[in-house]
């Protein structure tokens, strides 16, 4: 049993079998991925995911754009325009900004850090499975690289009207997306379920 | 012969672990993989309607969201109030073309291209069309896809109105545009999430008679 896959997208079943570095299994009939060969994926993820911390509090500890205007710099934070959207009575969107940069993309690396830490020094997390669970239902909300995109509209919208200086946490916020995007690439499933197996039978 | 899915070999597959159950234990687990926990469906339950649901809601706000305005701006003694595609329009007249091209991209094409694509795949499983399965799959990805990017608008609204109120040289405020865009986004992440590409090859083993 253990040695058949079906295919996500269409159900197809296959035998799973070992692939070559880097390389890709693909369903025969739809085209779906069914999995990666992953190089060293438990050392890969931890050192990303803390990266991704760091890069995360930065992120929000530090202005990410400057205004100057009239001989004033102001700066602003990620928070303060989602107060500024609440202040204005627009909470759905307010909470929708709010998850979707700050709550989810927190709670992805937190997620891996759960699991994977203890993984690294031969533990397993007691909820490794429930963590794990909330990490796939909640990835899709995960929309960083999408703000970074915003951040670039909004820069040329407004350079007509002020002069707008990036801060640190711009730069912050764009190697953040990339470490994020790598990270979730360099996980590789099977470990976790491999290691929740093993540690059922000890 | 047709192919061998996991239900016709009487197993069902978890989305978030991928073990293969038979579908006599899972009843006898309550439905709930036996490995990681998650609810486990041989097919998403009731696919089909929820998809349609968010769809048809979605297609409703989608008017609001594109006919109301998206900003309110007043600047020097200048009030505006600007819907996204007037948005588009004064950026393309002045020159700034990439950027009116990436509003136009994510707030007007990608939802509306969403939308036609989620109702051609639900007629067609409805239809019991057998037209291009690979194809119709592959679309459903890009579906899952591009929906994300939509948020951009929503996203330019809150860097906007946080960076406009204290440089104090304008007032920008969301206009009531922007909590139906955000609707259409996550309503159309929804159906997509509702809906089970799988059906689309489950009609071409039991082909129209």
């Amino acid at each position: 049993m253990e040695h058949r896959i079906a295919c996500h997208d269409c159900d197809l079943l296959h035998e799973v079998r070992p692939l070559p570095p880097g390389s890709v299994a693909l369903c025969s009939r739809c085209g779906s991925v069914l999995y990666r060969h992953k190089r060293n994926p438990l050392d890969r993820t931890l050192a990303l995911a803390l990266t991704g911390m760091i890069l995360f509090i930065l992120a929000n500890s530090f202005p990410f754009l400057a205004i100057k205007s009239a001989g004033l710099t102001r700066a602003t934070t990620l928070i303060s325009g989602i107060a500024e959207l609440h202040r204005q009575e627009m909470n759905l969107v307010a909470l929708l900004v709010l998850a979707t940069t700050l709550v989810v993309p927190l709670l992805e690396l937190c997620a891996l850090l759960y699991i994977f830490l203890p993984m690294k020094v031969g533990r397993t997390s007691r909820h490794m499975a429930m963590a794990w669970r909330c990490l796939s239902k909640v990835r899709a909300w995960s929309m960083m690289e999408v703000f970074m995109l915003a951040i670039l509209v909004a820069l040329v919208k407004l350079s007509g009207m002020a002069t707008i200086v990036p801060g640190v946490s711009v730069y912050a916020f764009a190697a953040l997306i990339f470490v994020l995007a790598a990270a979730s690439n360099s996980i590789d499933p099977q470990l976790i379920w491999d290691n929740l197996e093993k540690s059922w039978r000890r | 012969m047709a192919p061998l899915t996991a239900r016709r070999a009487g197993l069902a597959n978890c989305h978030t672990c991928s073990l293969l159950t038979p579908l006599q234990q899972l009843a006898e687990n309550h439905g709930h993989c036996p490995r990681c926990g998650s609810l486990v469906h041989s097919r998403k339950s009731n696919s089909l309607s929820r998809c349609w649901a968010f769809l048809v809601t979605a297609v409703i706000f989608y008017f609001p969201a594109n006919l109301l305005p998206m900003t309110h701006t007043a600047h020097l003694g200048k009030v505006q109030d600007d819907t996204i595609l007037s948005g588009v329009i004064y950026f393309f007249a002045t020159g700034s073309w990439p950027i009116a091209l990436v509003i136009f991209i994510a707030s007007v094409f990608v939802p509306l291209l969403k939308l036609l694509i989620l109702s051609g795949l639900l007629i067609s499983v409805q239809l019991r069309s057998t037209w291009r399965p690979a194809e119709r799959t592959r679309l459903y990805r890009i579906t899952e896809l591009i929906g994300r990017w939509s948020m951009v608008d929503i996203y330019v609204v809150t860097i906007l109105v946080a960076l406009v109120k204290l440089g104090a040289l304008a007032e920008i405020e969301a206009g009531p545009a922007a909590p139906f865009f955000a609707l259409v986004v996550v309503l159309t992440m929804f159906a997509a999430m509702a809906f089970d590409p799988r059906l689309i090859w489950d009609r071409m083993e039991t082909p129209r008679d």
